[in-house]
């Protein structure tokens, strides 16, 4: 696999270290906060298809990453700095 | 049939004319007692339980493909009940006591073989890591000796001892682990449950659930719609997917593990081992090859198939521990989808949708626990209570807090 990194340009997979399901992590003023946060952390999204995960670029500009990816083919479609909204 | 020498002997004079299929390929019902979805090791170890210790013979297996096509069919056959924390080694011990009366109990040749399983250590941190763990291994009967270096080099010669990076101090022994032969697991389970009226129903995918209320009663196939009063999942590698049709979300990512064979030379590695200092297994088969595999590719994926940076991360492995295998050649490579669960611990459970049974989470150490799980599913199928061994596979543990996290690595699955 390879991943366009959006500062450093396309680099192979081994540089990035995987975190997983991309989605955002809840608020945590709610009133149901550990219910929110047990989701966001053991409930996470698994689907075969086009699936956001995060990675880590640890052995390039140390940026994580949103990577939309299809999980059936390895297929990388493009990535996005994480700190920005998902897409 | 009954297999045994006498038999043999007569098929063999009659130029092997009469056997017969081990197991019926059945056309489904419209109604069973209880449906397992997933023809593999696991399934149909369960429909084999449930019809012999629990006298439910109403049972149908379903499976998309033909059975053991999965990861019964993918796995580098290594049993062993080598664990530390009491929620699962009971369980494995109680799967290793099966293992052992297995072929009696089949009357299938399944090729249990007892070779011992070591794990090196190379610190003396590891090694005070093993001898607690061989201590909680001793506790629940499962036996270990800690070896010296010395002790180590008296069965495996080869090893790169001196190695300056991690030279090897010992290692952690469990005699009786060992190998099976896999194929052969999941048709001695087929023949045994199919002898006793199980339906085993292959190209027959589940496509959706048909419910009630809270209920499900039967599932849409490929084949049409069957009714059932439960319903038990044993499809690990694709469990979020299946219970995503019953609206389920699973602690669970599905992730590619990769597993490579050698082309076949004379006898070199008599047991298992494990390396210590990377994450690496090797053993032998009976026709030659090595059989080896590491660790998983470490991303979401449903492609049975990995990356080309595991593949060299597995063999540098595999180099550092023993470099004579550095001229062999790699017959082949392949990859099967394991159910990476939250804490590396399966789940075996009900599910809060009622009439629907979850068997899934076993990373990568199903294979093992083949005899087991069907054992333990089959009794939470039967009696809707957990059987004793397993009642901290539960699905809620991750709300709770009860995790069984062996490595202690939190929740990140890619690094159990």
């Amino acid at each position: 696999m390879r991943i366009e990194c959006p500062f450093c340009g396309p680099r192979d997979a081994s540089e990035f270290a995987y975190y997983g399901d991309a989605k955002r992590r809840p608020e945590t003023s709610g009133s149901d906060v550990s219910r929110q946060l047990y989701e966001a952390v053991y409930l996470r999204d698994n689907p075969a298809g086009r699936h956001e995960d995060l990675w880590y670029h640890g052995g390039g500009c140390r940026s994580w990453l949103r990577v939309t990816r299809d999980t059936r083919t390895h297929e990388i479609f493009g990535a996005t700095f994480a700190a920005g909204e998902p897409s | 049939m009954r297999y045994s020498f006498l038999n043999l002997a007569w098929q063999a004079l009659r130029g092997h004319r009469d056997w017969q299929p081990a197991w019926r390929d059945a056309a489904p019902r419209p109604h069973y007692d209880i449906i397992i979805i997933g023809g593999g090791g696991h399934g149909l170890a369960t429909a084999y339980y449930l019809a012999k210790e629990h006298g439910i013979k109403n049972v149908a297996v379903l499976e998309k493909g033909y059975i053991g096509s999965g990861n019964s069919g993918r796995n580098t056959t290594i049993i062993r009940s080598n664990y530390l924390l009491p929620g699962n080694e009971a369980f494995y011990e109680w799967s290793m006591k099966l293992w052992e009366g297995l072929e009696q109990e089949l009357n299938y040749n399944a090729m249990v073989s007892q070779r011992g399983v070591l794990n090196l250590y190379h610190s003396d941190a590891q090694r005070d890591a093993f001898a607690r763990r061989g201590n909680a291994m001793i506790l629940a009967g499962a036996g270990a000796e800690l070896l010296d270096a010395a002790a180590v080099r008296r069965i495996l010669p080869m090893l790169d001892f001196d190695n300056a990076r991690f030279p090897i101090r010992g290692g952690l022994l469990q005699r009786r682990g060992g190998t099976a032969r896999h194929d052969a697991v999941v048709w001695g389970y087929a023949r045994g449950a199919s002898d006793r009226g199980v339906d085993i129903i292959q190209n027959c995918e589940v496509t959706g659930f048909l419910r009630e209320g809270r209920r499900v009663v039967g599932v849409e196939t490929t084949r049409g719609r069957i009714g059932a009063r439960k319903m038990g999942l044993a499809v690990a590698g694709s469990s979020s997917r299946v219970a995503a049709l019953a609206d389920l979300k699973l602690p669970i990512e599905s992730h590619v593990l990769q597993a490579f064979v050698s082309e076949a030379i004379k006898p070199f590695i008599p047991g298992v081992v494990t390396f210590g200092a990377g994450h690496f297994y090797i053993s032998q088969s009976d026709k030659g090859g090595l059989v080896f595999g590491g660790d998983i590719d470490g991303y979401n994926s449903y492609a049975q198939r990995g990356n080309l940076p595991t593949v060299e991360d597995v063999c540098e492995g595999g180099m550092a521990l023993m470099p004579a295998i550095g001229r062999l050649r790699i017959l082949r490579s392949w990859g099967g989808l394991v159910d990476m669960s939250m804490d590396g611990s399966p789940i075996i459970d009900k599910t809060p949708v009622d009439g629907l049974y979850l068997n899934a989470g076993w990373c990568y150490g199903g294979f093992k626990a083949t005899p087991a799980s069907g054992w333990c599913f089959a009794h939470l199928l039967a009696r809707d209570e957990p059987h004793p061994v397993t009642a901290a596979y539960r699905l809620d543990r991750f709300e709770t807090g009860h995790i069984i996290d062996e490595k202690g690595q939190g929740a990140q699955p890619n690094l159990h």
